[in-house]
């Protein structure tokens, strides 16, 4: 499962990172607390989240993350934006809440599917 | 220059989630009871309420300083504190204009505007337990620009601190200090927080309930209490000092 795979089943916004959507997906991660997905995401998760901050790229950088989610609507600021744009970090929005987002990546099989 | 028990994170009865004992009077009595020289009165987003305390604590020994709690979009929770209510409430109304909903008192707790007679004045209507839409980086520009201390509030906790919400502290965030709860000993805090020198560290007691007030604190070697000296005090400047209360790692949490 790849980055693409997700935007166009989702209907996904690409806000940074359209060159490299071929990133292999292998599970996700939802949360808002940094703290907890610094501590618990694994490298090549896609991550819902509803926080826009600019520390949200160097989470993803940290742990390798496929993508970010945001949902609800929710855009990166300009800040976010220039700085996943450098570290190349895939950030991706979508008007469904976090909920239905996470059901409809399992509906896709993310998370069911083994990571090989 | 002279030493200064300060405890500068303290909840009114205007706060939704603290005791209604939390009023003007009794504050001021137990501040000074407990040798407390200096407080700051840090209400969720709100500075209705440190009028009435300044008022109450007037012409005696205890020097109150209005603030607040506020709560930015990220859900980190960041002190401000001014040396007059004009400049808290410049920041007031910047916080106004970025809260949405009503509370409902069922629900949150009662938010009690007191006089400093310890009367009922209104009740707030705003639900200053939510968040704010204002990012992080702006809020503490505008303590700033208002000539306030901003001091980032319990980042030993998981929710609603820096730390928890955002990971780590960003960088370029000028903070003036950094508060840890007494849940967290000195030893451990050093451990996590001393990779963010130069901030300094301060222990306030985030007094929700009477018997809370100073139970931890910071003492302050100032000139006078003023947001100047503190924060001159917080970075050792000018042989100004700031001692944080001692506590032990094996301290038993409550």
């Amino acid at each position: 499962m790849t980055v693409r795979h997700i935007v166009e089943k989702l209907g996904l916004t690409v806000c940074c990172g359209s060159e490299t959507l071929n990133r292999h997906v292998t599970g996700g991660y939802a949360g808002d607390l940094l703290s907890d997905v610094m501590a618990n995401s694994t490298a090549g998760n896609v991550w819902i989240t509803m926080q826009v901050h600019t520390n949200i790229v160097a989470i993803a950088v940290l742990k390798e993350l496929a993508a970010i989610i945001l949902v609800n609507g929710r855009r990166p600021t300009e800040e976010t934006l220039a700085r996943a744009g450098e570290e190349k970090i895939i950030i991706l929005s979508g008007s469904a809440q976090a909920f239905e987002t996470a059901g409809r990546l399992y509906a896709l099989g993310i998370g069911i599917e083994s990571p090989c | 220059m002279t030493w200064i028990r300060a405890d500068l994170h303290i909840h009114t009865c205007l706060s939704p989630c603290a005791d209604l004992m939390m009023s003007p009077r009794k504050i001021t009595a137990e501040a000074l009871q407990r040798q407390v020289g200096l407080i700051a009165v840090t209400d969720h987003n709100s500075t209705r309420n440190a009028g009435a305390v300044m008022q109450a604590s007037a012409g005696t020994s205890l020097v109150v300083l209005p603030g607040m709690e506020v709560c930015t979009a990220e859900e980190v929770h960041v002190l401000a504190i001014f040396d007059n209510l004009a400049s808290a409430l410049a920041l007031q109304s910047l916080v106004d204009d970025h809260l949405e909903g009503r509370n409902n008192p069922d629900v949150f707790g009662l938010q009690v505007v007191a006089n400093q007679d310890d009367e009922v004045e209104e009740f707030e209507e705003r639900l200053l337990i939510g968040a704010t839409t204002l990012p992080l980086e702006s809020v503490v520009e505008a303590i700033h620009e208002n000539g306030g201390l901003a001091v980032a509030a319990h980042i030993d906790r998981e929710s609603f601190s820096v730390i928890g919400q955002l990971g780590f502290i960003p960088p370029g965030i000028d903070f003036d200090a950094l508060e840890v709860s007494r849940n967290t000993g000195d030893e451990e805090a050093n451990r996590r927080f001393g990779k963010y020198r130069p901030l300094p560290l301060m222990r306030n007691s985030d007094a929700h309930m009477l018997h809370d007030l100073a139970k931890t604190g910071t003492r302050l070697l100032v000139n006078e209490p003023t947001v100047t000296e503190i924060r001159m005090a917080l970075h050792g400047e000018g042989d100004r000092r700031a001692e944080m209360d001692r506590v032990q790692d094996s301290a038993k949490r409550t």
